[in-house]
């Protein structure tokens, strides 16, 4: 089983990056926002963990983890903003949160 | 390499199935031993022959004819891809957990040492985690793919309680790591066949007495059996997130959940009670603690193993069907405070004890 | 080889699924596969613990917190697909994609990893790594994770 070149890991973390920027310019829903932009995250975590295989260094699996550890309290923060603006607001849609006042 | 995969593949395939045959076998067990524990005889009506069997061929023979041929509906509003999605997430990962367990030492066969585990895997203990936490999507996406209310309500109560649990699972879990150095399930059993004292198996429930009785009330949680019954709440929303299933759908639901019965015993068993361990007994037969030594031939010995295996998954299958129809079920709120303000400080404590005392021990070497 | 590219091709398809779905929970589902499936490319790139901590904390958890979210907040439309937005975002993705081919594969790059000990990516050497060099960012981002519990907890809570 040989290992696919670090070149095709690239383009599949530029890929998914690409589709995550996509997502979050065209959806109108700011769960799904939110979900591309921890899509995005992940597409960096491949890019950081196929360059330490490819480089033979684990400081990036370790920057993985802390990316990690971060895109889980920003997903648990954004959320819960999410959920208090809701409340006033009654909609997701990013459009009706664009001004301060209510 | 083709003899390698095939060795697996057989492995892997005798594993599920002597998991969904526990499955079903405990369902027939559940049934009658619950009649037995209230008074009362059971399910005894169907029979062919006038043959009855103490339940057994209404349980393991009309029992699943009837949720096979039942209809298969989905809500009117209900989302048809979510809601056949979900009893697939809800058994797919109680039958991987499996892949990790380790149901003896080594089979010799021709020569050649197969490692009776399916998979062995560096970071075993940590898979059975992933799996554990993926296990939550089956009541979530079921409970929401039903449209309905009751559902939702105990869908949520559901992933509440399982994703709580999970952390005081994984905390109980850290004290028998750090008393065996490593993460590896096999590893594990074998350094369980040590002595102390001389006389004393190293077994997980003699190092760590406090974090086998916080695993085993957390993996219990986990499995949403009795007493932790509030997702299911059957006198209270029906049938929780299985309401709107029936049929084949809930028949996999069903056997989830046993499956999952099946795998807390064997994940108590194999961190806890030695796995495949059975005392004073090493690769070429039993050595006594006084000094006989008895020579066993190594497929003996293999077989032996096996057996003490199956037996303790048994005895802990068993222990949590007593306990399903012994203990009346806790309320919601004392679920959670039970998880987050009794189990998870006292598996931190027992942690931070259990790392004292290794670095206590180490100190003169 | 071809692991690799099941693998990817599945990937690509569950992260368009994610933006082109109408329903927000099958767009939770198909950023939950992808999640899954990156985890196992972690694993063919010799990152194992790091593929069953994706697992663990993202597929596990973050997912099955957004779910919640998404159940509790019960949002009711189906959304609309404008057409403008559409193209202009996929206009837009697709520059940036070619953009970063374009970075990314000018730069003369290693045909193949230095051959690593088995235990590359294993929980020890991880560990050895996170506990010796990276002891303060640890420590910082355990701070982190207790302000943003806190957070939380003081944001979602109903105003009296």
């Amino acid at each position: 089983m040989t290992q696919a070149p670090l070149e095709y890991y690239l383009m599949l973390g530029a890929l998914l990056f690409a589709i995550g920027v996509a997502g979050v310019i065209i959806r109108r829903d700011v769960i799904v926002i939110l979900m591309s932009i921890e899509l995005m995250l992940n597409a960096v975590n491949l890019t950081f963990i196929a360059f330490a295989r490819f480089l033979g260094s684990l400081q990036g699996q370790v920057i993985v983890f802390f990316v990690m550890t971060v895109a889980a309290a920003e997903a648990v923060v954004g959320l819960a903003i999410i959920i208090s603006v809701f409340r006033h607001r009654e909609s997701l849609d990013p459009r009706d949160m664009q001004l301060l006042k209510g | 390499m083709i003899v390698d995969l095939s060795i697996v593949a057989v492995k892997a395939f005798i594993v599920i199935f002597m998991v969904l045959n526990l499955a079903g076998v405990l369902g027939w067990v559940e049934r009658k031993a619950s009649a037995l524990i209230q008074d009362r005889i059971g399910a005894n009506r169907a029979a062919i022959f006038g043959f009855a069997g103490m339940g057994l061929v209404n349980t393991l023979l009309a029992d699943p004819i009837k949720f096979l041929t039942k209809e298969d509906f989905i809500p009117a509003r209900g989302d048809r891809l979510l809601h056949t999605l979900a009893p697939c997430l809800a058994l797919f990962p109680a039958l991987v957990t499996f892949a990790v367990i380790p149901f003896g030492d080594v089979l010799i066969v021709g020569g050649r040492e197969i490692n009776l585990q399916v998979a062995n895997l560096n970071i075993g203990i940590l898979y059975i985690f992933g799996m554990a936490s993926l296990s939550v999507y089956g009541i979530v996406i079921g409970a929401w793919a039903s449209n309905n209310k009751f559902s939702l309500l105990g869908g949520v109560r559901g992933a509440a309680q399982m994703v709580s649990y999970e952390i005081a699972m994984g905390l109980s879990v850290i004290g028998v790591l750090i008393v065996y150095g490593t993460l590896e399930p096999q590893a594990m059993v074998r350094a369980q066949g040590e002595l102390l004292w001389g006389w004393l198996p190293a077994w997980g429930v003699f190092l760590q007495p406090l974090g086998f009785l916080l695993f085993f009330t957390a993996a219990v949680a986990e499995t949403k059996r009795l007493p932790f019954d509030a997702p299911e709440g059957e006198s209270e929303i029906v049938a929780g997130y299985h309401v709107e299933y029936s049929g084949g759908k809930f028949l996999m639901f069903f056997a989830g959940e046993f499956a999952e019965v099946v795998t807390a015993a064997g994940l108590v068993t194999t961190l806890f009670f030695g796995g495949w361990q059975v005392p004073y007994l090493l690769r070429d037969g039993f050595h006594f603690p006084g000094g006989g030594v008895l020579s066993l031939a190594p497929l003996a010995v293999t077989i032996l193993q096996v057996l003490a295996f199956a037996l303790k998954v048994v005895f802990f299958c068993w222990l949590q069907i007593l306990l399903r129809w012994t203990l009346p079920r806790f309320r919601y709120d004392q679920v959670m405070r039970l998880g987050w303000k009794m189990l998870l400080p006292a598996a931190l404590v027992n942690v931070f004890i259990t790392a004292v005392w290794i670095v206590l021990r180490q100190r003169p070497t | 080889m071809i692991v690799f590219f099941i693998l990817a091709i599945a990937s690509i398809v569950f992260s368009v699924l994610i933006v082109a779905q109408r329903n927000v929970v099958h767009c939770a589902m198909a950023l939950a596969a992808t999640l899954f499936i990156l985890a196992v490319l972690f694993l063919t790139l010799d990152a194992p613990m790091l593929g069953i901590l994706q697992i663990i904390v993202y597929a596990g958890a973050i997912m099955i917190l957004i779910l919640f979210v998404i159940m509790l907040l019960n949002p009711a439309a189906i959304e609309a697909r404008p057409a403008a937005w559409w193209t202009i975002g996929s206009i837009a993705a697709a520059a940036l994609f070619f953009q970063f081919a374009a970075l990314l594969l000018r730069v003369p790059l290693p045909s193949a990893g230095p051959a690593v000990p088995d235990s590359f990516g294993g929980p020890e050497s991880i560990a050895q790594t996170l506990f010796t060099d990276f002891t303060l960012p640890f420590e910082v981002a355990s701070v982190l994770l207790l302000v943003a519990i806190i957070g939380a907890v003081v944001l979602a809570q109903r105003q009296r």
